[in-house]
């Protein structure tokens, strides 16, 4: 029993990252109809939003200690931090403590700005081609934007870690009655857990209960007639894509913690965000989000020891499996809506 | 009217001498440039085959960086480095057998298809003699069985699996980087040391070749010191979050946890076992530990405070206080600014070691250079006196056991060195069953 506990616990932070991940894709396919396959390196260049404020915060100026020396026996020059003189150490080294919950400040602004240039300089030209057409061209961005990353950051991971508050797990096992330190969970997981379910219901909101949001679904049921009443439904789609790619974003400025940030790790979580997509129903917003939490948790369950020691190898292909199961049962997804990719 | 003596038998056989003498030294001269890309200028080739992109290109770009420090020294620029301190003084910093050193470099994007395309375009459009580095076993296996076919020299580059030097050796590959069994060899002891000889281990392994041996080194060696294994458990290669595989660490009894992962795998999988609390556990009456079968600075550098205490192996570390490590780092660190890693020191050696052999021999001839290094011992490289043994084309030195440093100084400092292993602990039999199913067969020299 706490063994599946311990499994649905984790399958909903990892379900939490594919659904925010998800919930942008259909955003801006629901809206442009634009498959984006450079939506995963959203994702990452947000967590290089963490990373590059972790590093701005700790842009120092060398001192020279003459009582210690560095690896070729030189006087060691030591890193002293500027927000140190301004500050002062306690609370310089606090702010630093800080530098992932602080890069959500940095990181929307950036975000909104690099998806709406995305959309106006490049994808906002291939509106009218094939989807092969809009596939290739993201796709061929995405590897570019993550090249462009590891030339200016490495490929090796970068440590970005939590502040000390959120260090270490909490025993969720003792609180529901089981032996103290079998249900261990992290807190920061914990944290994403909550951080992604306040950004699906903002995201929700701002959809369903305010006039922009309106227009903004009217336009994803029927984008000509909008048209045709004077409302310039281009802009708003493109303020959606702006705002999906800050969906990405934050969902990998808060990820950073989890796992050190690489210039891969878009493409890491691209494919199965797919997955979810089509899985939830290509369109649909709450299938994606549906879907994101299934898949999270069904992936956790298969890596079980004792589910691979049943059926060998399926904690590598359970997504998939689940994916055509679901798409031979149900064509249109979890979820989906009818005529959405079928013209 | 005098006849004279000729006779159409003479003429016959005065034409075949005298055309056996004409062509003999051509024939003696094709005998000795007789080997794929033979040298004829002033010049010599050499193809640095490193992971340029994907996850390991920061680990190729040292290994680069220490090519070129080897082809400067080499060349006679610099301090010569690691070419003071070395046994052998057949280098005398003009090259190689007087020809100066170029070379060539292709990017194995750490995949074994494309490090075989690098490999081939450099023998055979840039003509280079030697192919050398990598990141990766996988690489390394295929790139020896394409210079075998091609008749030039390998030196590998970082690969630890048993295989390159076991299943998959061949007579024109040799390995400087130790292996994973003597990352087992010399991890056990310390481990019983500082963990006990009672311990129930839980391994994650990467599901592929690498994570395979390993795991039955680590799992060998352990057992054989009294600990028990209760689980071990394959991790796919593209595994990013490892909490699922974590979790049932903890509903198991295991006490120890074995990471037997490398690169980006290494550093999540460390991660999120160290945010799940395993390092504050108390199991069976004992603190939970972990141990990381090999470690690499660049990776370590990646897991960051997580590293802290925890055991591994390593083929050589800059903290080492050996003339030899002194001069490499020394020479590495004014040139570039940081120390150099232990990728670095082995394509380095390699270097050193492949001129060398090219010097003793007196040819670039490949089964010439092979037969230089066959059991050829040597010291001052850093790794105390080693021995190319004859029958597996693997190098036996010391072995560190190092473990992460809890107050690092700097960003490189991130490793300490807990022990050098002496080379009789981690050596084995050319026949183990670890490394059994292969043979190396015979030295090829090409066209």
């Amino acid at each position: 029993m706490d063994a599946i506990i311990l499994q649905i616990l984790n399958g909903l932070d990892k379900g939490s990252a594919y659904a925010l991940i998800a919930l942008g894709l259909t955003l801006i396919f629901g809206t442009l109809g634009v498959v984006n396959f450079a939506h995963g390196a959203l994702f990452m260049i947000g967590a290089f939003c963490a990373v590059t404020l972790s590093k701005l915060l700790t842009l120092s100026h060398t001192v020279i200690d003459e009582t210690r020396t560095d690896f070729l026996g030189n006087p060691l020059k030591v890193e002293v931090p500027y927000v140190y003189d301004v500050f002062g150490q306690a609370t310089g080294d606090a702010i630093i403590d800080w530098a992932v919950p602080l890069s959500i400040l940095f990181a929307i602004p950036v975000m909104i700005l690099i998806g709406v240039v995305m959309e106006r300089g490049l994808i906002k030209h291939f509106y009218k081609r094939p989807h092969a057409d809009q596939i290739l061209v993201t796709f061929g961005l995405a590897i570019v934007l993550q090249e462009i990353i590891k030339y200016y950051y490495g490929a090796n991971p970068i440590p970005t870690p939590a502040p000390a508050a959120f260090v270490g797990s909490f025993d969720f096992g003792a609180l529901i009655g089981f032996e103290p330190g079998q249900i261990i969970y992290p807190y920061w997981r914990l944290v994403y857990f909550a951080f992604a379910a306040v950004i699906i219901a903002a995201v929700f909101a701002f959809l369903q209960f305010t006039t922009f949001g309106m227009v903004v679904r009217a336009g994803m049921a029927d984008r000509e007639t909008v048209g045709l009443l004077g409302i310039n439904i281009d802009k708003r789609f493109t303020i959606m894509f702006g705002l999906a790619a800050a969906v990405a974003g934050l969902a990998g400025v808060m990820y950073t913690p989890i796992n050190s940030p690489n210039y891969h790790m878009g493409m890491d979580f691209l494919v199965l965000s797919f997955v979810v997509v089509v899985v939830g129903g290509m369109g649909s917003l709450p299938g994606a989000v549906l879907a994101g939490f299934l898949l999270g948790i069904l992936e956790s369950f298969a890596s079980m020891r004792e589910v691979i020691a049943i059926i060998p190898g399926i904690n590598q292909v359970i997504i998939y499996l689940v994916a055509i199961i679901i798409l031979l049962t149900r064509p249109r997804g979890l979820m989906g809506r009818k005529g959405v990719m079928e013209d | 009217m005098s006849k004279g003596n000729l006779t159409r038998r003479g003429v016959l056989k005065t034409g075949a001498v005298a055309g056996a003498g004409l062509v003999l030294p051509t024939y003696l001269r094709a005998q000795e440039s007789g080997f794929t890309n033979a040298p004829t200028g002033s010049t010599v080739t050499l193809g640095f085959n490193v992971p340029q992109s994907g996850p390991y290109a920061d680990e190729g770009a040292d290994q680069l960086r220490a090519y070129e420090l080897a082809v400067e020294h080499l060349n006679g620029g610099g301090d010569g480095g690691m070419m003071n301190t070395f046994s052998s003084k057949a280098l005398q910093g003009n090259g190689i057998l007087g020809k100066k050193v170029e070379y060539v470099t292709g990017d194995t994007q750490t995949k074994s298809d494309a490090a075989r395309a690098s490999a081939k375009s450099m023998i055979e459009k840039d003509g280079a003699i030697m192919i050398t580095g990598g990141s990766s076993s996988g690489v390394a296996v295929a790139v020896q069985a394409l210079c075998q076919e091609a008749g030039v020299i390998f030196m590998a580059g970082l690969t630890h699996s048993n295989d390159t030097t076991g299943k998959d050796k061949r007579a024109n590959g040799f390995r400087h980087f130790f292996n994973s069994y003597m990352s087992g060899a010399a991890l056990a002891p310390v481990l019983a040391a500082n963990y006990g000889t009672d311990r129930k281990a839980y391994h994650l392994t990467a599901d592929y070749n690498w994570g395979y041996t390993t795991e039955e080194a680590v799992r060998t060696s352990t057992e054989a010191m009294g600990w028990e294994t209760v689980g071990t458990v394959l991790t796919p290669l593209t595994q990013t979050d490892f909490s699922s595989y974590i979790t049932p660490v903890l509903q198991s009894d295991a006490d120890v946890l074995v990471l037997n992962h490398y690169g980006g795998n290494m550093v999540n999988s460390l991660t999120n076992a160290v945010q799940f609390g395993l390092r504050d556990r108390v199991v069976n009456g004992k603190n939970f530990e972990i141990v990381v079968p090999l470690y690499s600075r660049l990776m370590a550098k990646g897991a960051g405070a997580n590293v802290k205490g925890i055991f591994g192996s390593t083929n050589w570390h800059w903290s080492l206080q050996d003339d030899g490590s002194k001069a490499f780092v020394q020479s590495f660190g004014t040139k570039y600014g940081f120390p150099p890693s232990q990728a670095a020191h082995t394509v380095y050696c390699q270097m050193m070691l492949y001129a060398d052999a090219v010097e003793r021999a007196g040819s670039f001839a490949p089964c010439a250079v092979a037969e230089a290094l066959e059991g050829y011992q040597f010291d001052g490289l850093g790794n105390g006196p080693t021995l190319y043994r004859a029958e597996d084309h693997q190098c036996f030195k010391d072995v560190l056991v190092v473990r992460g440093k809890e107050n690092p100084s700097s960003e490189f400092d991130l490793l300490e060195i807990v022990e050098v292993t002496p080379v009789d602990q981690v050596t084995y039999a050319p026949d183990h069953p670890q490394f059994a199913g292969g043979a190396l067969g015979t030295c090829n020299n090409g066209a």
